[in-house]
């Protein structure tokens, strides 16, 4: 069912707010997993998931915050991995709700309980960005909200969206149980939203308009952003023909910061933190002795490749790796520009359906007949 | 390079099929160079594109792995997954600008001592045409 949640006083975010307490107060979910605004010091406000279940609490969500510090597919899988669980509804953005769908196929996550409610993403700063821009004043909601309408997405002047925002080409949520559509509405007016029909006749919703202006919205978006993504991609790729990942990732301080965040990169015990790369003293002095030197702490880029092995044909493309990295490395850039190659290859779109076997479980016997032979 | 460039070859045989055929090979005192050391692994399924990139990245000139022909392998499927696994390894290599024609992938069956030697000699040879792997030069990785 589509309908549109009326919007009074211009105030977007409240009828956001009030259509998410209606599904606490109904009991359509028994939670919610949102991000919500906390004092955050010197008079900025954070933007921090967390999981509601008090309906007045959702007085400080913002979902609608320009603002990702954590990929919340992470901790939509703490809520619903095992049970006894309550039947939780997880706002995410587009990246969120296709890295909580790779997460399910890596058995990271359980979506039978689940309710995924997706919203269209105008784009978002980074953490630091997001409180230097509260300090300057320059933060202004209404101005970006009405940037879904036209579809000219656009930070606010003399401010930078996240890297992997800049060249994301798929803000557009999909494959959500509910879906809260921004591009093409007038947020002014109302919020459209699809749901299924019975949370709709349990909300008391009837059902309203049309989808108007959205799918020609997105596709504007889309070809924008493909185009700076292809742009991107072209670049870093010559990079690395030119100079190679060694060179690229040379400044790499080995924090794991890329790691950490990464929602697919889900080992609880990682290969780079185990006693493997823990070697006798006498070791590192014969690897020195060989190359004259010896790159300290080791294996940087053995760590930087493997992962590529490990999750690179499940990059959603959050750039949450680039978001921590504190030497600026373009890692969500790298990474994304192989994925693309080994997504084509292997005929996967991450995120896209979760019937869809990840391509390095399971194989066809009539494929790849040149490998091996001559 | 020089001529009397001598590659390193890393080669992860199947225990089954690759490993047989080295030893075969070795039994039959077929002639062929002696650039490979062996590695044996359960199956080629088993190898970890962690085994293949710490040679490479270390300077080992080439990384072989052998596994039992498609349909053949011991545990059905070991050999499809390792053809994906190392597919998608060697798409990665390329795309950060690293050679991908220094990691083989062949299938060699336990009768085919033969086509050890020859893969082995063949590849010793690619990997001289070659050169030096740059990463043995490279303290910075």
């Amino acid at each position: 069912m589509r309908t549109v949640i009326p919007v009074e006083n211009d105030d977007t975010l409240a009828a956001v707010r009030g259509f998410l307490r209606r599904l606490l107060e109904e009991q359509i979910v028994d939670a919610l997993l949102v991000p919500m605004e906390t004092p955050a010091g010197g008079g900025r406000i954070g933007v921090v998931p967390a999981l509601v279940t008090d309906p007045g609490m959702l007085d400080a969500a913002n979902p609608l915050a320009p603002v990702m510090g954590v990929n919340t597919a992470r901790v939509a899988g703490q809520v619903s991995i095992r049970e006894p669980r309550g039947r939780v509804g997880v706002v995410l953005r587009s990246c969120e709700v296709r890295a909580l769908v790779e997460l399910a196929k890596l058995h990271q996550a359980e979506l039978d309980d689940l309710v995924i409610i997706g919203l269209d993403c105008l784009g978002t700063y980074d953490v630091p960005v997001h409180g230097t821009m509260q300090d300057d004043g320059a933060l202004d909601m209404a101005a970006l909200l009405a940037t879904a309408r036209s579809g000219d997405l656009a930070p606010r002047e003399g401010y930078a969206f996240r890297s992997a925002c800049q060249m994301c080409e798929k803000p557009h949520a999909e494959g959500a149980d509910i879906t809260l559509e921004l591009f093409g509405a007038d947020l002014t007016a109302g919020v459209p939203v699809t749901l299924p029909d019975e949370v709709g006749e349990k909300l008391g919703l009837g059902s309203e308009g049309e989808d108007g202006q959205r799918s020609e919205v997105v596709e504007k978006v889309v070809s924008v952003r493909t185009e700076v993504r292809d742009d991107r991609f072209a670049e870093i790729r010559e990079q690395l023909d030119q100079e190679g990942i060694d060179v690229v990732f040379a400044a790499c301080v080995r924090c794991h910061n890329c790691m950490d965040v990464c929602p697919i990169c889900y080992c609880k015990q990682c290969l780079f933190r185990s006693h493997v790369f823990q070697h006798e003293p006498i070791q590192y002095l014969n690897w020195a002795r060989r190359k004259g030197a010896y790159r300290l702490p080791s294996d940087t880029m053995l760590f930087h490749l493997t992962r590529l092995n490990h999750m690179v044909l499940s990059c959603i493309g959050c750039g949450m790796c680039t978001s921590a990295c504190p030497a600026e490395l373009p890692v969500d850039l790298v990474f994304r520009a192989t994925g693309a190659r080994l997504q084509e290859g292997f005929d996967y779109v991450p995120g896209r359906s979760v019937e869809e076997p990840l391509p390095l479980i399971t194989f066809r016997e009539d494929e790849w007949l040149d490998v091996g032979g001559e | 390079m020089t001529s009397d460039f001598e590659p390193r070859i890393i080669s992860f045989l199947c225990t089954w099929c690759t490993y047989t055929a080295a030893d075969t090979a070795g039994i039959s005192r077929m002639r062929y160079p002696p650039n490979a050391d062996i590695i044996r692994v359960m199956c080629s399924g088993s190898v970890d594109p962690t085994y293949v990139l710490r040679p490479l990245l270390d300077g080992v000139d080439g990384v072989l792995i052998g596994g039992c022909h498609p349909g053949d392998c011991h545990y059905q499927s070991g050999n499809y997954k390792a053809r994906r696994r190392i597919v998608a390894l060697k798409m990665i290599l390329d795309s950060v600008g690293l050679d991908d024609e220094r990691v083989w992938l062949r299938w060699i069956s336990g009768a085919e001592a033969g086509r050890y030697a020859e893969t082995v000699t063949q590849m010793t040879e690619a990997l001289k045409e070659k050169g030096l792997n740059p990463m043995r030069q490279k303290w910075a990785v």
